[in-house]
């Protein structure tokens, strides 16, 4: 009944029953925090005030605070943006794509990944918000007439569709993430003690009693939302691209952005995943629900993402080329060659070429080895995403508006108070959520759960 | 009350397996499960308790058909009746020919529509909301015991052998307080435990 092949690793080492899957993932929250889970939030935390400081100083006083100039009127702000949402993609693909396609090893991944996706979204959301310059009127995104007279928002631009797509996800990912939390704040409810912390599980329960027809209900919904959550999430970075693509600017002007950007979004979400979950895994003790499997799993989807990501580049630089297109040419050679080689060179190494490591398994079950390529990783997707931006822009059609970008301390600012902001979001989450979405891992235990794997292959053998 | 000679009791299972297996028994001879709370969802619970299948996937489906005509409304009104406008050389004088622009919208839109309408008739349907009181009457049931509420009529003792029989580690008379004469009942019916 709960036969899986003795080829397959167990998901779950040690041996557990499904009441240490309860306590453990109670564990980080009903005990006091590590000292590096203080030290951690106390950085982030600085880093966020600092940001929190640059984005007031840009409202109050304007764009102008930025590097931005006539030629580069696009920068670190969109570069900021697409990096965030793209990280964000990961979270969707594990708890959406990989649940249609029956992978049991998501269960234990799949909750913190959603979180990282939520607060990646916040991020960018903070992005297009400021950059209005006068956020105040940022209402006017939404479909209403315009100062509530009789022009409206134009559904024909890219930009306007960017708003229905990111707040799609955002919120579509965040009932989603709840539908799956609300069975593990109801065992929270159930085992709290203090009186404080059963009532607030209590409210975020909703009442979850566990009901056969409940249950029922629950897979049903978890699965449709997964179906709808799988277009959702491609289309969302196929938006993003057309931000681009649907413009007249060299380097951004192809058909290929889609997929690329796609590619690449997921590349750079696993990436963040592997970062976050191998802090959290030894901060928290979860080595026995985050195994080498599961890291070895995501270094591969890494590796082949990567490799998709490379030949999106190849595919570019020949179809500028083939194209005959002399300014598509010389944005392409300038990318290369150009005063921002060495922005484009970075992006080769750390996305093309350092994701290949990963062919080697003693590479890729290795800890230490995975963490560096992470943060590598994301350094890379950064930088691709200024290569994009800002080696299209500084030198445009007219030489004589050539120029260079440089970001101010406030550009440099706000991307790092994005990052504590994140890291802040993360480490509370990790400290009063269930981490792990028990519920669903105590399903596979009796497959996958080491013990009871040892147990099948002594049945086996007697018959 | 619907039954008030029906009284209820309550089986815990430390086992997935030992509580599926003991359903069909329990249904054979004639005891009506009322409800069984589980820590988890369990593969095959619906069809051993003869739940019909839930309709919620039905839902999504005409949600997101709303989502979809909310999307083409508002951007045949917007664009082409409200306000036409000349983008780039590219008049929008007819729906037909701006639709391809609107796709993106109306793909967000039905998604959206979909899976937010979808989550909303599951918290209705299941009588979910935030504070609600707890809805399993034991509280291990979320950590790793299976509960089964069993209806039968006057004496119990025929359920109870059965229950140990099918594997169950406690047995208790679920206290309906609503109804009136349990309280008498329960005490008799606890000596026997």
């Amino acid at each position: 009944m709960h036969y899986e092949s003795p080829v397959r690793e167990p998901l779950i080492t040690g041996d557990k029953s499904y009441h240490d899957i309860t306590v453990d993932v109670a564990k980080p929250i009903e005990t006091n925090a590590p000292r590096s889970w203080w030290i951690a939030l106390s950085i982030s935390l600085i880093a966020f005030l600092w940001g929190v400081g640059c984005i007031l100083y840009t409202i109050g006083t304007g764009i102008g605070t930025w590097g931005l100039n006539r030629t580069v009127n696009w920068a670190w702000d969109i570069t900021n943006f697409v990096w965030w949402v793209g990280i964000g993609h990961a979270g969707t693909l594990i708890s959406a794509v990989l649940l249609l396609f029956r992978q049991k090893w998501r269960m234990s991944i799949n909750r913190s990944a959603e979180a990282m996706t939520i607060f990646a979204v916040v991020q960018a959301a903070l992005f297009p918000g400021i950059h209005m310059g006068r956020i105040w009127l940022a209402y006017f995104v939404f479909p209403i007439p315009n100062q509530f007279g009789s022009l409206w928002v134009n559904f024909n631009s890219p930009l306007l569709w960017d708003v229905f797509a990111i707040s799609t996800y955002f919120s579509v990912s965040l009932v989603f993430w709840y539908v799956g939390l609300i069975p593990d704040f109801a065992m929270l409810r159930d085992r709290a003690i203090r009186p404080v912390q059963k009532h607030i599980y209590s409210i975020l329960s909703f009442g979850w009693g566990g009901k056969a027809k409940h249950w029922q209900r629950f897979e049903e919904v978890s699965l449709v939302l997964a179906g709808l959550a799988t277009p959702l999430v491609l289309s969302v970075h196929t938006i993003v691209s057309m931000d681009f693509a649907t413009s007249v600017i060299p380097g951004w002007h192809t058909t290929i952005f889609p997929p690329y950007f796609v590619a690449g979004a997921i590349f750079s979400g696993f990436a963040m995943v592997q970062t976050l979950l191998i802090i959290m895994r030894k901060m928290f003790k979860m080595e026995d629900y985050i195994t080498i499997q599961h890291i070895e799993m995501m270094n591969i989807i890494i590796m082949v993402t990567g490799s998709i990501v490379g030949i999106a580049y190849i595919t570019e630089l020949f179809m500028a080329w083939y194209s005959g297109v002399e300014y598509e040419q010389y944005a392409f050679l300038n990318r290369a060659t150009g005063p921002y080689w060495w922005a484009y060179w970075s992006m080769m190494t750390c996305n093309v070429f350092s994701p290949q490591f990963m062919w080697f398994k003693k590479l890729r079950t290795s800890i230490m080895f995975t963490f560096i390529i992470s943060i590598v990783v994301n350094i890379g997707m950064w930088f691709e995403r200024f290569v994009i931006i800002v080696t299209s822009l500084h030198r445009d059609y007219l030489p004589s508006s050539w120029t260079m970008f440089s970001p101010s301390f406030v550009d440099i600012g706000i991307f790092i108070g994005t990052i504590g902001f994140f890291f802040v979001l993360f480490l509370l989450y990790a400290r009063s959520f269930p981490v792990i979405a028990q519920a669903e891992l105590k399903t596979i235990l009796k497959s996958s759960g080491e013990n009871y794997k040892k147990l099948q292959e002594q049945d086996h053998g007697k018959h | 009350m619907a039954n008030t000679n029906k009284s209820v009791i309550s089986a815990l299972y430390n086992d997935d397996d030992v509580m599926l297996k003991s359903i069909k028994p329990l249904r054979e001879n004639g005891f009506k499960i009322r409800e069984a709370y589980t820590p988890f969802p369990i593969h095959g619970l619906d069809h051993e308790l003869g739940l019909a299948r839930t309709r919620i996937a039905i839902t999504a489906f005409i949600y997101g058909a709303l989502g979809l005509s909310v999307a083409i409304a508002l951007t045949y009104y917007t664009m082409i009746i409200d306000w036409p406008q000349n983008i780039g050389g590219k008049p929008s004088f007819s729906f037909g020919q701006n639709v391809p622009a609107f796709v993106p919208i109306m793909f967000e839109l039905t998604v959206f529509f979909a899976a937010h309408l979808m989550v909303w008739t599951y918290f209705v349907r299941n009588g979910m909301y935030p504070g609600r009181k707890a809805m399993n009457p034991d509280p291990r049931t979320t950590d790793d015991m299976f509960m089964l509420e069993i209806e039968y009529d006057g004496d119990d003792s025929e359920l109870r052998s059965l229950l140990k029989d099918t594997g169950a580690v406690e047995i208790n008379i679920v206290d309906q307080s609503t109804d009136e004469p349990s309280d008498s009942e329960e005490e008799v019916l606890e000596e026997t435990v």
